[in-house]
């Protein structure tokens, strides 16, 4: 048990050794003890991964904290194939993170601070990962939410980073809030929170409806969608979307890690982890499914006019994470979870090509601004084409295995999986075409920068290429794992999942298969090849696309104007309700009343208590003669 | 025989006669005469316990009362001597140093 | 029929001599009022029977304390004296008070009631002298109290002389 003890171990006493000897003794050499500590973090992951491909599965709690009655609350660990797979995601991607960061911020004043929160980022994600209870799911989905604040708002005294911060902590909570219920609903009616006990219970639960508001609601759909909540805020689907853009404002190998390969995945996961409840609620699994293909699509327009190029990336995120969603609400965990090893690689390789990128163009953002850059950083260019081609779906790379599983399980999902295939495959076009927009508009063509950011224009140092081209190779070789039977192969990771996701039923025959198969790769070589058109062949026509739909230009430019909104409906009222109401009356006339109110209504009280002490011996003596009177009454009356 | 009740009545009567004087006069040595007048009107009290009960120890009570209340009236002459030193005159409602 | 005659007429004049002694303006006035008064309450004592303590009551308090109350008021300013107010400002409140603790008083001791009888019967006392009882009880039972009260009698003489000293000034 020890060994799987280590693997969140090790990143927590880096992060230990980081934060208190990181400003005296250690400063710029912080990397090491979180590089060595992921070493070992990796190398026991991976052999976890080899035992339980080999069958082996653990389910056991290290400390019992709580026992009370039938609640337990312990720190235990649940080591399945699901886990297997997040582990090797999780440590792998930030050992090449930390490495990147070497290089990527070398010099900075805070870098002992960074890799202390890269580390304890990189335990808590594994904490949850590990969990084999529902508590400790929360404690490492909230950790991780910190995490990610210490992270996004790292240049603190930007007040637009310190903003992101706030805003990526306070959106998560309001999921968070939904999760924490479906964490009581749950508890309440099975009595545990470990998975073991909760699975083997739920289904006792079915048909059981629960009163909300005068109806009757389904009790495990209610249960499903406030899990879901938590999924929601967590994986940044819409409606709380909104903060993983501006979660940019962070450091680059932060966006890698945390907003694309692990933190916005632990929705995924839980969704994956609950699919038995989830499976019994036909209600929830539809919203979970039109809820992803909705975002994925909505994410995919507004990516398409961006031109700032995290966000560019950050949008990509947002859409790839409504396909795994929307898998998961067709049943077919499995190809969701497949997804999101794939995903992981070639989204971490495409933002730390953009830090590439930034690195060299001395911080510019805007892909407007750059061109030409093919022939001053090779590496980043080949690495980002890779990860590119793997995104758009093109065959052979991880993307395309993981995405075709997703559309072809979805077509065979009834009614709902028809309408999500189809905004799944139109979303694979945009896809294709805004991916390769960046591409076609940073790496070729002529450089459009200032004459300052020309000189500066190098490689990066190798610290950060190595993960790039690591990454690289993940990209493409990540997808081997799943391919389809259909193609030849033996769906190694269908297989592997199945005992823990299920595999959902396929009605349709393999000529459908690959029906859907040639469509989803006709829009992906379709989308690179109008992103051609439009940005080498002949760039005036997306500028005369944007004068002539200005309107439907302005609205996806403005991000569907969803912040706008928010600031009304919620913010607005709520600083109102502060500046107007908490502030002036509760504040200042209830609390503050009180606070100083006691102490001056006593000081009064004193005062007058004071006059009393008249100075004079007879009226003190006529006191005495008064309380004399008093208590010969009072014995008197007792007596009588 | 008188009965026991009036003695204690009379000596109730002085004692609050005695009470009265002390609250209500200015002049510091009435307000010590009233205190002598109080421990006598409580040796009244006790000399006819004593003799309507038939036992000695009211009678040896009043002796220690005598002596105490002689003691007693000697410290507070000569705390009003010593205040005389700074007034002629000594008015109990115009002492009034420890006001506050 | 006499005996009640006599503790009659004893508490009418120990009561209006009592009143006396508070309200008049001249001090020496009062205290001369209280050497009656003392003479009264040791005819009192005579009629219970209590005759050394009726002779202590005249020596002691008669003999000296009213002497040294009359050296204390011979410091004063009588002539002033005399022309002041002689009550203080809130008199009403005072006697109300103290009426209304004579009343309850009065009304506690209708439900009086005689405990168990001693041992030292008038006869018992007269077959010895009342001084000779006295002094054998306060001499064996109450010896202690006896010591301790000599030793307060010892701190008000010290206490005296240092409270009424001249403070001695810088130069000697």
């Amino acid at each position: 048990m020890e060994q799987y003890v280590l693997i969140p171990l090790l990143p927590l006493v880096a992060f230990v050794i980081n934060i208190l000897l990181g400003k005296s003794i250690i400063r710029g050499k912080a990397h090491w003890p979180a590089v060595l500590a992921l070493l070992g973090s990796v190398v026991l992951s991976v052999m976890t991964f080899a035992e339980v491909a080999g069958g082996k599965v653990i389910n056991q709690d290290i400390y019992s904290w709580i026992i009370s009655g039938s609640f337990r609350a312990s720190v235990g660990f649940l080591i399945d194939p699901l886990t297997a797979i997040m582990l090797i995601v999780v440590t792998s991607i930030s050992l090449l993170v930390y490495i990147y960061s070497i290089g990527y911020m070398h010099g900075d004043g805070g870098y002992y601070r960074f890799f202390a929160y890269l580390c304890l980022f990189t335990f808590s994600m594994l904490m949850l990962v590990l969990s084999n209870n529902l508590l400790q799911l929360y404690f490492g989905w909230e950790a991780v939410g910190l995490c990610s604040y210490f992270l996004i708002g790292y240049y603190f005294h930007k007040k637009s980073a310190s903003d992101a911060g706030k805003k990526a902590f306070i959106v998560n909570r309001f999921g968070d809030f939904g999760f924490g219920l479906g964490v009581i609903m749950i508890f309440l009616n099975v009595g545990s929170v470990h998975y073991a006990d909760i699975f083997s219970k739920v289904g006792m639960l079915q048909g059981q409806t629960i009163a909300l508001f005068g109806y009757n609601v389904d009790l495990i759909t209610l249960i499903a969608l406030l899990l879901f909540c938590g999924a929601v805020g967590k994986s940044a689907q819409i409606p709380l979307h909104v903060w993983l853009p501006d979660a940019m404002e962070g450091p680059t190998p932060v966006s890698a890690l945390i907003h694309a390969a692990t933190m916005v995945t632990a929705g995924v996961f839980m969704v994956a982890r609950f699919n038995p409840v989830f499976s019994l609620s036909p209600v929830a699994m539809g919203v979970v499914a039109i809820t992803g293909a909705t975002t994925s699509l909505f994410a995919a327009t507004i990516a398409l006019v961006q031109n700032d190029i995290k966000r560019i990336v950050a949008y990509s995120t947002v859409s790839q994470l409504g396909y795994m969603f929307l898998a998961c609400g067709v049943g077919a965990y499995g190809a969701g979870v497949f997804h999101l090893f794939t995903h992981a690689y070639f989204k971490a390789l495409l933002f730390l090509g953009a830090g590439s990128v930034m690195h060299a163009m001395s911080g510019e953002l805007d892909i407007q601004k750059m061109g030409g850059l093919k022939k001053y950083m090779p590496v980043t260019y080949w690495t980002f084409l890779i990860a590119s081609l793997s995104i758009a779906g093109i065959p052979g790379l991880a993307g395309f295995f993981s995405k075709d599983e997703i559309l072809w399980l979805a077509y065979n999902g009834g009614t709902v999986g028809r309408i999500v295939w189809a905004m799944g495959t139109l979303v694979a076009a945009l896809t294709a075409f805004y991916s390769f927009r960046i591409i076609f508009l940073a790496f070729h063509g002529k450089f459009r920068g200032t004459h300052e950011q020309e000189h500066h224009l190098h490689e990066s140092p190798k610290s950060m290429t190595i993960p790039l081209m690591l990454l690289a190779v993940g990209a493409i070789s990540a997808g081997w794992l799943g391919i389809s039977e259909t193609l030849g192969g033996g769906d190694f990771i269908g297989h592997f999942f199945q005992p823990v996701l299920g595999h959902p039923h396929v009605h349709a025959g393999e000529g459908e298969e690959f029906m859907v198969m040639g469509i989803s790769i006709a829009c992906a070589v379709g989308g690179i090849l109008v992103s051609w058109i439009f940005y080498v062949l002949k760039p005036e026509i997306p500028k005369n696309l944007a004068v002539i739909f200005k309107e439907i230009y302005t609205v996806l430019w403005n991000k569907y104007y969803v912040d706008e909104l928010y600031d009304a409906i919620i913010i607005r009222p709520t600083m109102w309700i502060a500046g107007s109401i908490l502030i002036p009356v509760t504040d200042g006339t209830i609390i503050e009343g009180i606070v100083n109110g006691v102490p001056k209504a006593i000081a009064a009280f004193g005062e007058k208590l004071r006059k009393l002490q008249t100075g004079s011996l007879q009226h003190y003596a006529l006191s005495m003669a008064i309380g004399l009177f008093i208590l010969y009454s009072l014995v008197l009356i007792a007596g009588k | 025989m008188v009965p026991l009740n009036w003695y204690i009545e009379l000596s109730a009567i002085i004692f609050t006669i005695g009470a009265v004087g002390f609250l209500i006069r200015r002049n510091i040595m009435i307000m010590l005469i009233s205190i002598e007048l109080m421990l006598n009107s409580v040796n009244i009290s006790l000399v006819a316990f004593s003799h309507y009960l038939q036992d000695i120890r009211g009678q040896v009570l009043v002796l220690f009362i005598i002596t105490v209340a002689a003691s007693e009236a000697a410290i507070g002459l000569a705390i009003v001597v010593a205040m005389f030193k700074n007034k002629a005159v000594l008015h109990t409602d115009e002492i009034m140093e420890m006001k506050g | 029929m006499l005996p009640k005659l006599y503790f009659g007429y004893f508490s009418i004049v120990m009561v209006v001599i009592s009143l006396l002694i508070i309200t008049r303006k001249n001090p020496v006035h009062s205290i001369l009022w209280m050497l009656a008064l003392f003479f009264h309450i040791a005819g009192l004592y005579l009629f219970l029977n209590a005759e050394f303590l009726a002779a202590v009551q005249l020596i002691l308090y008669a003999g000296a304390i009213l002497v040294l109350f009359l050296f204390v008021i011979m410091m004063l300013n009588l002539k002033e004296e005399v022309l002041d107010d002689r009550f203080s400002g809130d008199w009403p409140i005072a006697v109300f008070v103290g009426g209304t603790i004579l009343v309850l008083i009065l009304i506690a001791l209708i439900a009086l009631t005689q405990g168990p009888l001693g041992s030292y019967t008038i006869q018992a006392i007269q077959a010895e002298t009342h001084a000779k009882v006295l002094g054998r009880v306060l001499y064996t039972e109450y010896l202690f109290p006896f010591e301790i009260a000599s030793l307060i009698l010892l701190i008000a003489v010290v206490g005296a002389m240092v409270l009424a000293k001249k403070r001695r000034t810088e130069e000697d």
